[in-house]
């Protein structure tokens, strides 16, 4: 009677086990989920800026100048060249995302954090960034400047 | 007098019969510290300890008036400076504190790495000690931002695009890191929760067992002085060493309190994330080596981008470190370990010149 006995407890005692086992697992991972998704911030309404006016007239920026301005939640950079033309950038460096600036001493646009150049088309130059500038496009209405995405 | 004195002892018994104090000090009596012309060295982890209470000490009487949030951080740190009470010196301890433990950090790091304080059975030691320092300099990052002044948010923005850069993981890990796609607010109450809480607990626990461990094991004494026949002489810890650990925290504090007197910390400027990053941008001085080696990278080698190559090899720089107790295989047998030293002279050398270079660097390229 004995010998039928043994296999029923132990098989008994590993089904109590394998039930707290995966009990306990169960429940490391009811309260780790929820604060795993804590954790995730959530997800940002996408800024769907295609076109901003920006906040000064063409007559406000000289030739060999750079203007900082907001592209929806993000910077962006107005320049105008020797030649006396208007072109915008994204201002975040294609490096490392630093608010990159115009250098009028070097007529380039240029990143400070890392020693990143860009020319006048956006293209990286010198330095790290492994990327060209995102370049918009501009467009002039009597006294206003409005940029906008490339289509 | 004898009046008092029973009263304290029995005080004394009373409290040894509920947890037992007679094993703590006859611990603490039997505990010895080996002398040698190496033991000054033995002073450097003590050193980092007391900073990291001062640290502890600062930081709680910060939260008083710190508000972390991006309308108003900046302005409580500014209010905190010019309006409260010995608010400067609180600030400019906790800023010159932070900067001398994570130097002594360093300095103990490279005593141990010298003497092969590493080797068996001192491995948990040197994993528990690597892990220590890597929290210590995530405290140092995310306590940067919390100021709310431009340097600090670019710095913030080129270290959390740096875990970006890894593969895979790295847009998740960004946003986890940023609390969102960009730092904003979000980003300096998430470092804040990070700073004051969350890597407070981690130390704490790392902390111990490194302790733990220390206590354990006893002092390690360089190979050299071992194989020329053990130590003869040492030293009680209590109070003989003990007391030389006190009289270097006096200096410490005499420092600290100097430091914070001529040298006060800066706020700087508010920041503003549409200004551009300004010229001269750079981070706390142990993060400098790093900064100035990912200037130097070209955008590309071998057709990989320049920083994702910078940036995995500082990773595995980071692994090789923890990994060294099992990687010196000499050192560990209780043989010489020439190799191990020059790797350590090596990557102390190319530190110290990446570091000075970052300084001197022109700002304007």
């Amino acid at each position: 009677m004995s010998k039928p006995d043994r296999p029923t407890t132990e098989s008994r005692r590993g089904f109590v086990n394998w039930l707290l086992g995966t009990s306990a697992g169960a429940f490391a991972v009811s309260a780790l989920y929820p604060v795993v998704r804590f954790v995730v911030p959530p997800l940002e309404a996408e800024s769907a800026t295609s076109s901003v006016t920006l906040p000064f007239t063409p007559a406000e920026i000289g030739s060999n100048e750079g203007k900082p301005f907001r592209f929806g939640n993000r910077p962006g950079l107005l320049v105008r060249t020797p030649g006396g033309e208007l072109r915008a950038f994204s201002a975040e460096c294609t490096h490392l995302s630093c608010t990159v600036q115009y250098r009028t001493d070097e007529s380039r646009i240029w990143c400070a954090c890392h020693n990143g150049f860009f020319d006048l088309n956006g293209a990286n130059v010198q330095g790290p960034p492994p990327r060209p500038l995102e370049t918009y496009d501009v467009n002039v209405r009597g006294d206003q400047i409005v940029v906008s995405l490339r289509a | 007098m004898k009046n008092h004195e029973s009263r304290l002892s029995a005080i004394w018994n009373w409290l040894d019969e509920r947890i037992g104090l007679a094993p703590a000090v006859s611990l603490a009596r039997k505990k010895e510290v080996p002398v040698h012309k190496h033991s000054i060295w033995y002073y450097m982890g003590g050193m980092t300890l007391f900073l990291y209470l001062v640290q502890i000490a600062t930081g709680i009487l910060l939260l008083i008036y710190y508000r972390p949030s991006a309308d108003e951080a900046y302005e409580s740190v500014q209010f905190l400076m010019t309006d409260v009470k010995f608010g400067w010196l609180v600030r400019s301890i906790h800023h010159w504190a932070a900067n001398l433990m994570i130097f002594m950090a360093f300095i103990h790091l490279f005593s141990v790495l010298f003497m092969k304080a590493y080797r068996p059975p001192r491995e948990l030691t040197w994993f528990s000690g690597v892990i220590l320092l890597v929290l210590a300099l995530a405290f140092g990052f995310t306590g940067y931002l919390l100021p709310w002044n431009e340097l600090a948010f670019f710095a913030t923005r080129v270290g959390t695009e740096i875990v970006g850069v890894f593969p895979l993981v790295g847009d998740f890990a960004l946003k986890i890191a940023r609390g969102g796609t960009d730092v904003t607010g979000a980003t300096l109450t998430r470092f804040y929760g990070v700073h004051v809480a969350i890597l407070p607990a981690i130390a704490f626990l790392f902390l111990g067992l490194h302790l733990l461990l220390v206590q354990k094991l006893g002092m390690s004494v360089p190979p050299s002085i071992e194989n020329s026949g053990s130590p003869k002489k040492a030293m009680k810890f209590v109070p003989n060493f003990f007391l030389r650990d006190a009289i270097g925290w006096l200096v410490a504090v005499a420092l600290l309190a100097t430091l914070a007197a001529f040298l006060p910390a800066h706020l700087g400027v508010k920041a503003d994330p549409f200004a551009p990053a300004p010229a001269g941008i750079k981070p706390e001085w142990y993060f400098m080596f790093m900064f100035h080696q990912l200037k130097l990278l070209p955008a590309h080698i071998l057709g990989i981008e320049g920083e994702l190559v910078g940036v995995m090899a500082f990773a595995l720089g980071g692994v090789f470190l923890f990994l060294i107790p099992f990687l010196d295989r000499n050192a560990a047998r209780g043989k010489s370990s020439p190799m191990f030293t020059w790797i350590g002279i090596a990557v102390l050398a190319y530190i110290l010149v990446m570091t000075y270079l970052g300084y001197t660097a022109d700002p304007m390229g």
